[in-house]
């Protein structure tokens, strides 16, 4: 049902620049995935600034290689810096920020006004983008920003699409949105829920995810959900807006975010290769779009957690929040990696990421919707030994496969039942 | 406004006032003519009113901001606490001569920030509770503006758009588990708290209103005993978060900070803690929260 809230931003407003599909890279593996299947940009985390400490961010010498392997593809590398520095992170910023310049990298990703105001003052090149953790809603914020001198605001992700709409027709600046992955609850950046349980500074990188948590709730000396029920906790489903990109083109939305510098190399693939299809189908011939079946079951075969449209619509409620355990979304592993192949015997040569074996149904995808199912046959080993079994962490192995693949082509497996 | 007056008997010279449709996590609600009345009131006293503008402010608010910081002007406050840009440029704008004291809470955790919101117009800023003592005096040393901490009560550990509560009643509604539909207050006079399964002697405020779910700490901030510690260190503005207390716990609390700054101030060097003062405080205290030093004395790692 149309409701009165989208006639209003849905004027029929064509889009003729396509918004930019912007992927995370945890790695440098990760990055060149990300790009080959189909990424505008990838955002990555340096070795100091950035709020995923436990990720194996970049050093300088990653991020050269990452930025000339990005421009094969016409991409870009954005760096997260999105901390909220302390006194002591403040030695070195200049430094730091003049060595992202340096390595090709073409913005940064920003919360704390510091950090903007230095990078604008010492790294001239960089673009600077305000990051999601200050919480930007309105319209007069991003006009604040924008007079700074950033070309771009992710917004608050609590920001609705009428509102997005909103801030784009007051507002002459690039806005990026959030489109798929985990969710903070919280505000981003107003949550210490880590400082006090663990003594570790979630606006540092320190986050332990206590959201996700169980917790009991009382009132006065009464406990309100019994010993047998599920209990309280504030920990929200998986974003994901595959079912509504043309309400998101049309709202405005230049850059298309997705998130988990955590993930996997085959999430990040995944993910992006279901997105740049149906952006690309939907600039092809946007009166005649529609979403493919297989884009969604794509997605659902790397989803970690139940999905949801997050605040785009409305505010989330009850069927939002993941109160029952998690069974595991994602019923696939990612099995391999093509290498090479011969298309005169039709054999590949994939290097395995997790155990499989003959006779286990094996599914192939790789960019731009190449797809298809088949049984494994025989192995071997790149000495022509016959295996039994795929057991060795990234060991090449032959097999023929139904279809001609490719390099950096993908192949995953059903999980046991 | 009846403790507004009792807390300013008990020697509060300053107030952060407000509503809910433009501040945070208030402990009462001043519309204009309250807010106006408390300024008639606390002026002749030498006591000064903020107004607190500090929310995530939306679009629908936006073009609300410059009657409104003109009323706050007419009305006499002394100064605008905002985090959101959107409130400093209508201030800046349509307030001119307001102070503006930044706080944005857990995300105030450097000089060099707090330095650039003075370059853009703000007199003071408020750090985030979760720093340790010398990075508090180390801000002070390297600012020229006011500087406020707080230094006794509760602070917001959490803050969601979403109604965390109510989303989990209609979920157990829902889930047929609750058996009768079950209403349940969420205001911040609710009472209602949390208790995370691996720590069962630490109890978490929680409480909805307009700007959504906050989650509370399950220790009350005390810094009576270090106090003189800040104030060597030059801090300009020690804050009692009021928030869920009553009105006879906000007087027992701001009369021993006053005394103990009295103290301090007649005779700095021969200075002594007095520990009745924190005596005074303890019998008051909710025996189920823990008086803590918050992180003033703790190390973080990330």
């Amino acid at each position: 049902m149309e409701t009165l809230t989208e006639i209003k931003y849905r004027g029929k407003r064509y889009r003729l620049d396509r918004p930019e599909l912007l992927a995370p890279a945890g790695s440098l593996e990760k990055l060149k995935f990300a790009v080959h299947y189909g990424a505008d940009a990838v955002y990555i985390g340096g070795q100091h600034y950035g709020l995923r400490s436990n990720a194996d961010n970049f050093s300088l010498e990653e991020m050269k290689e990452g930025v000339k392997f990005a421009e094969q593809y016409g991409a870009k590398v954005f760096v997260a810096t999105n901390i909220y520095a302390h006194n002591e992170d403040l030695a070195g910023l200049e430094a730091y920020l003049k060595g992202l310049e340096e390595a090709g990298i073409s913005a940064i990703i920003a919360a704390d006004p510091i950090i903007v105001d230095t990078a604008l003052r010492v790294a001239p090149k960089l673009e600077v983008h305000l990051s999601t953790q200050q919480s930007t809603l309105n319209w007069q914020a991003v006009q604040f920003w924008k007079d700074e001198g950033l070309p771009r605001v992710v917004l608050a992700r609590e920001t609705s699409l009428e509102e997005i709409a909103e801030i784009k027709n007051h507002v002459d600046i690039e806005i990026e949105a959030f489109i798929h992955g985990a969710m903070c609850s919280s505000f981003s950046g107003r949550c210490v829920l880590s400082n006090h349980f663990t003594d570790r500074d979630s606006n540092r990188g320190g986050c332990c995810q206590s959201c996700r948590w169980k917790y009991d709730l009382f009132v006065d000396q009464d406990m309100v959900n019994t010993e047998e029920e599920q209990k309280f906790t504030m920990g929200s489903k998986d974003l994901c807006m595959i079912e509504h990109l043309p309400e998101l083109i049309e709202a405005g939305v230049d850059s298309f975010k997705i998130e988990g510098r955590m993930k996997s190399v085959h999430y990040v693939a995944t993910v992006v290769n279901a997105y740049r299809q149906a952006i690309d189908a939907y600039f092809a011939d946007p009166d005649q779009y529609e979403l493919k079946p297989e884009w969604l079951e794509e997605i659902n075969k790397s989803a970690n957690r139940p999905l949801n449209t997050g605040f785009f619509f409305q505010t989330p409620g009850a069927g939002e929040h993941i109160y029952e355990p998690e069974e595991k979304a994602a019923p696939y592993d990612f099995a391999g990696v093509v290498l090479d192949y011969d298309a005169a015997s039709g054999i590949a040569l994939v290097q395995q990421r997790n155990h499989f074996k003959p006779g286990q149904e094996v599914e192939f995808f790789g960019p731009g919707g190449t797809f298809f199912k088949q049984i494994v046959g025989e192995i071997t080993d790149e000495a022509g030994q016959s295996l039994d079994a795929a057991r060795h962490p990234m060991q090449p192995i032959r097999m023929k496969v139904n279809h001609p693949v490719k390099p950096m082509d993908m192949m995953r497996k059903k999980i046991r039942a | 406004m009846e403790e507004l007056e009792r807390l300013a008997a008990a020697g509060a010279d300053a107030f952060v006032l407000g509503e809910a449709r433009y501040g945070m996590r208030l402990s009462g609600d001043f519309d204009l003519p309250l807010l106006a009345e408390a300024v008639r009131y606390a002026k002749p006293r030498g006591i000064r009113i903020y107004a607190a503008v500090n929310n995530l402010i939306d679009n629908e608010t936006v073009p609300l901001l410059s009657d409104y910081v003109k009323e706050l002007d007419a009305a006499g406050v002394e100064a605008i606490v905002f985090g959101d840009p959107a409130v400093l440029m209508a201030v800046r704008q349509h307030a001119p001569k307001l102070e503006l004291h930044w706080n944005t809470e857990m995300t105030a955790t450097n000089y060099a920030t707090a330095n650039y919101w003075g370059r853009k117009g703000a007199s003071r800023f408020v750090l985030a509770r979760e720093l340790n003592l010398e990075q508090v005096i180390e801000m002070k040393q390297h600012t020229e503006l006011e500087v406020q901490v707080q230094v006794h009560g509760m602070t917001n550990i959490y803050h969601s758009k979403r109604n965390l509560v109510n989303s989990y009643m209609d979920y157990r509604s829902s889930a047929g588990v609750s058996g009768e539909q079950q209403t349940l207050r969420v205001d911040k006079e609710s009472g209602l708290y949390l208790i995370e399964v691996e720590r069962q002697d630490e109890r978490f405020p929680i409480y909805e209103d307009r700007n959504g779910t906050h989650i509370m700490s399950s220790d009350d901030l005390c810094m009576l005993e270090g106090l003189d510690e800040l104030m060597a260190a030059g801090i300009d503005s020690f804050k009692v978060e009021g928030l869920l207390k009553s009105i006879e716990y906000n007087e027992t609390v701001v009369r021993s900070y006053r005394q103990a700054i009295d103290q301090y101030m007649a005779d700095p060097a021969g200075y002594r803690f007095d520990e009745q003062l924190l005596d005074d405080i303890r019998a008051v205290q909710d025996q189920e929260r823990e008086l803590s030093f918050g992180f003033f004395y703790k190390e973080q790692v990330y």
